[in-house]
């Protein structure tokens, strides 16, 4: 192997770089949340939590913390200058309604056009719980998926046809892992970039899929 | 003279009926109605369907309610928490109902019923397990300009427990930060409204304006102390 996966760090930095000025952003629980700390300080971007917040900030200072201000995973978070409440129908009209530009969320399973599985392992004896997870897969005008391609076990995450409760269909424009970033179309996967020393065949290798080259996404 | 102010939660709750279906406010640790969910605990009505995002958590509040036997049924979007051992135990048992509806939908069905619209087709969900009933029929699904959507029916309370921050004798309110979340849309969902503020105020000291929840959507208000934090708000629940 020549070449090196990308950290969770760094999956994070690759992220925050495709998001844009102005953009209003909805970062989901887990890995998706680390996002924040990578996007360019010269950059206004707006994060927008499901229970009712735009303009989020960073947590507060030990202390400083305030439990009517908290974000979707329920940690303490701050306001910006700018910010907003709002009730929780106009927060989910938000999303529905196509307002946000991007939501970034995790995954159990990506089909190679876009379904997505993430809120519900299906197990027998395993609690189900959805929370905000399928109105932000299909309202944001972009999902974007942030995950580990494989499970502990080796296994693609990225698959043909999902196995786990849908979440979505069809609406997973992206995925950033840490090997590859892939588009997610009618058609099938596409490339947009892998890591240094890493060959396209290799990477249908590991998802068992086939890739089409990056064209100009 | 209209006064909307009530002396006791106990006071507020008096009449509950057993097999009520209670809307309950709150997300994570913001904008729970906790002295009112003690209330009902303590008023004894039983039978009774809960709407709240989650299902409890710990042991004290909603989790009480649930533990005390007193809820039939709970519609929600997101029961499983690291310390829901309560209602993961009665749901496991069989002993409590779940209607699991995302989270949006959750709250536009609520607004809905407030609003007085009859039902409405979202497309969250299409395609997916929460795209049938709870017996496992499959709801009425209709493709609009070519995109996919599910009818939703409104979700109606018979009474709504929500946290404000200031009220008035008519019961205008306004919230504070994030603790607003579902109260505007239950309040007005339900055909009693209970709030607990933290400030009553003489009528006239809201700015109309900054008034989020207009007084026709509220019954009764309660005042309850705040136990503050040292950046204001509310206190994490012990």
């Amino acid at each position: 192997m020549t070449y090196q996966k990308r950290s969770k760090e760094q999956l994070a930095i690759r992220v925050a770089q495709d998001i844009g000025e102005g953009n209003i952003v909805n970062l989901g629980i887990g890995m998706p949340t680390l996002v924040a700390n990578h996007i360019p300080a010269d950059l206004e971007v707006v994060l927008h939590s499901e229970n009712g917040i735009l303009g989020m900030g960073p947590a507060p200072a030990p202390g400083l913390e305030d439990y009517d201000l908290i974000n979707a995973g329920k940690q303490p978070v701050s306001l910006l200058k700018g910010g907003s409440y709002f009730h929780h129908a106009d927060s989910f009209a938000m999303m529905r309604g196509g307002h946000l530009d991007i939501c970034v969320l995790g995954a159990f399973q990506v089909s190679a056009t876009g379904d997505l599985a993430n809120w519900h392992t299906g197990a027998p004896g395993a609690i189900p719980a959805v929370g905000g997870a399928m109105d932000l897969a299909i309202g944001a005008r972009q999902t974007w998926v942030m995950m580990d391609l494989l499970t502990k076990q080796g296994q693609s995450k990225v698959v043909a046809e999902c196995t786990y409760p849908l979440t979505g269909i069809g609406c997973v424009k992206r995925i950033y892992s840490e090997f590859a970033t892939l588009a997610c179309t009618p058609q099938g996967l596409v490339l947009i970039d892998l890591v240094d020393g890493l060959t396209l065949s290799e990477l249908e290798a590991l998802i068992g899929l086939p890739i089409s080259p990056a064209l100009t996404v | 003279m209209i006064n909307k102010i009530a002396l006791s939660v106990a006071d507020a709750l008096a009449d509950t009926q057993n097999g009520a279906t209670i809307l309950i406010g709150g997300f994570g640790t913001s904008g729970i109605p906790i002295e009112l969910i003690d209330g009902l605990l303590e008023q004894g009505a039983s039978d009774l369907t809960v709407v709240n995002n989650n299902a409890g958590n710990g042991e004290t509040g909603l989790a009480a309610l649930l533990k005390a036997g007193r809820v039939r049924k709970i519609i929600c979007s997101y029961p499983r928490q690291a310390d829901s051992q309560v209602f993961d135990a009665l749901y496991r048992s069989g002993k409590l109902e779940l209607e699991l509806i995302p989270q949006g939908n959750l709250s536009e069905r609520i607004r809905a019923a407030g609003a007085g619209i009859g039902a409405f087709f979202s497309p969250t969900g299409y395609g997916t397990e929460l795209a049938n009933n709870t017996d496992g029929s499959a709801k009425e699904t209709r493709e609009i300009n070519g995109k996919h959507y599910v009818l939703e029916l409104p979700i109606f309370g018979d009474v709504a427990l929500i946290k404000a921050e200031k009220g008035d004798r008519w019961g205008n309110l306004t919230y504070r930060m994030a603790a607003r979340n579902f109260g505007p849309v239950m309040a007005a969902a339900a055909r009693k409204t209970v709030a607990t503020v933290h400030e009553i105020v003489a009528l006239g000291e809201l700015d109309p304006e900054h008034i989020i929840t207009p007084g026709i959507f509220v019954r009764q208000v309660v005042l309850i102390d705040r136990v503050a934090t040292q950046a204001g708000g509310t206190k994490l629940a012990a």
